[in-house]
């Protein structure tokens, strides 16, 4: 018999495609595990905007979503290669103490997801108070490279500076690391603000980010990640991919549908409702990325 | 022949109306005003001063920014060119109500010169 892919098995269980209900997680863990695929395919998990220590009236549930989502993670068929948080781990605070209390306590959660690696990015919540300082000493660099089964990983930092930008210096690094790669590598970027003007006004961009996007353009196979906007989002420039994921402790409103970027009020009926991450099967020989979006809560 | 055409041409050129100068505080987490009122082709200098930390000034629709910092006096000048209502907010982040400082520039039409009932 054939070796049966992850996507395969997905496929046959129904749930390609498909926002995930909690419930069928439960359902995907108790049926039959795929066997070995081939070593090329794998999946990686997205996590964003934990916000951990928030207290606030778009949750008053805020610390119960994190050891949630960590549960669901642990809970999936098979392992993801790997976790990776795209930013705000934290929620802010003016206090360098409290700071680093709150990014202890995010990493104790880390710590117990079950996969063979979890990555880490800044948000500005996290660093842009003190450039990163207390972000660096937690979870190390703010931005860093890494290969994985044939595809090329940049997690990018537009966050530590309080404005909003990558920076000149950034840049140019990136820069010299895409010129080292062979134009066919499949590129994912990781980034917590959108590279591109998503909506400006909101402060939904990245004040240098069209530098970065010119600079990644000339290859042809690139994808990015990012959090900060607290929902699913999915744009295009050009032949680069942008997917914003959503947030695990509260949602925050489509681009411009109303004056505000205020959060969404909290429904106590549904408690959870907009929250949640998803999974990415990355097939580096398209390169193919399947995402599917996994509720931290029945979206009923 | 020639009064009348100088009559004609200082209809023609009507006088730049005089500039408006607002004046802005910025602080954690708010603007004060929040609302600024202006009219359409009224040239406006916004003068912003922040009470206590760096903060930024971007209004991305009318293609202004500036930084705002404790013990100086940022000014932007625009003529206003199209009415409506466009978003401004703190670019630099500021602390956890960062993302509430906000506010807005109504942009009126511009009254008739002259006009009357």
């Amino acid at each position: 018999m054939a070796q049966r892919t992850r996507r395969e098995f997905l496929q046959l269980a129904g749930v390609s495609g498909i926002v995930f209900a909690s419930g069928l997680l439960d359902a995907c863990a108790s049926a039959e595990r795929p066997r070995a695929e081939p070593a090329d395919d794998f999946y990686f998990v997205q996590l964003s905007d934990t916000h951990w220590g928030y207290k606030g009236p778009a949750n008053p549930e805020a610390a119960v979503e994190l050891p949630r989502a960590v549960e669901l993670v642990n809970a999936l068929p098979r392992p993801p290669d790997f976790v990776i948080f795209t930013g705000d781990l934290t929620h802010t605070t003016d206090d360098p103490a409290e700071r680093r209390r709150r990014m202890a306590e995010f990493r104790a959660h880390a710590t117990r997801l079950k996969v063979p690696g979890v990555r880490f990015m800044p948000g500005e919540h996290d660093a842009s108070l003190d450039r990163g300082q207390v972000y660096e000493e937690n979870f190390g660099p703010r931005s860093y490279t890494f290969d994985h089964k044939g595809v090329h990983f940049i997690a990018l930092d537009n966050v530590s500076d309080p404005k909003g930008i990558l920076g000149d210096e950034q840049i140019d690094w990136l820069a010299r690391d895409l010129r080292q790669r062979p134009k066919e590598t499949p590129i994912v970027v990781f980034t917590h603000r959108p590279l591109f003007d998503l909506k400006s006004d909101w402060d939904w961009t990245t004040g240098d980010g069209s530098r970065a996007i010119d600079v990644l353009h000339a290859h042809p196979h690139v994808t990015v990640f990012y959090g900060h906007i607290h929902q699913e989002h999915h744009q295009m420039t050009d032949h680069i991919a942008h997917h914003a994921a959503r947030s695990l402790v509260f949602a925050l409103p489509a681009p411009g549908s109303q004056p505000k970027r205020a959060p969404l009020p909290w429904d106590a009926a549904h408690p959870g409702r907009g929250l949640g991450f998803r999974d990415v099967d990355a097939d580096p020989r398209g390169p193919d990325y399947q995402l599917r979006e996994i509720a931290l809560a029945s979206e009923a | 022949m020639s009064f009348v055409l100088l009559g004609l041409a200082l209809l023609a050129a009507e006088p730049a109306p005089p500039e408006r100068v607002v004046h802005l505080t910025a602080r954690r987490f708010t603007y004060s005003p929040e609302t600024i009122e202006v009219e359409e082709g009224v040239p406006v200098v916004l003068e912003l001063t922040s009470l206590d930390r760096d903060h930024g000034f971007t209004v991305p629709e009318l293609g202004l920014r500036i930084d705002v910092e404790p013990g100086k006096t940022a000014r932007v000048r625009f003529v206003p060119e199209k009415a409506g209502t466009f978003l401004f907010h703190c670019d630099i982040f500021c602390g956890t109500g960062h993302e509430e400082m906000a506010g807005q520039i109504v942009v009126a039409k511009r009254k008739e010169a002259g006009g009357g009932s």
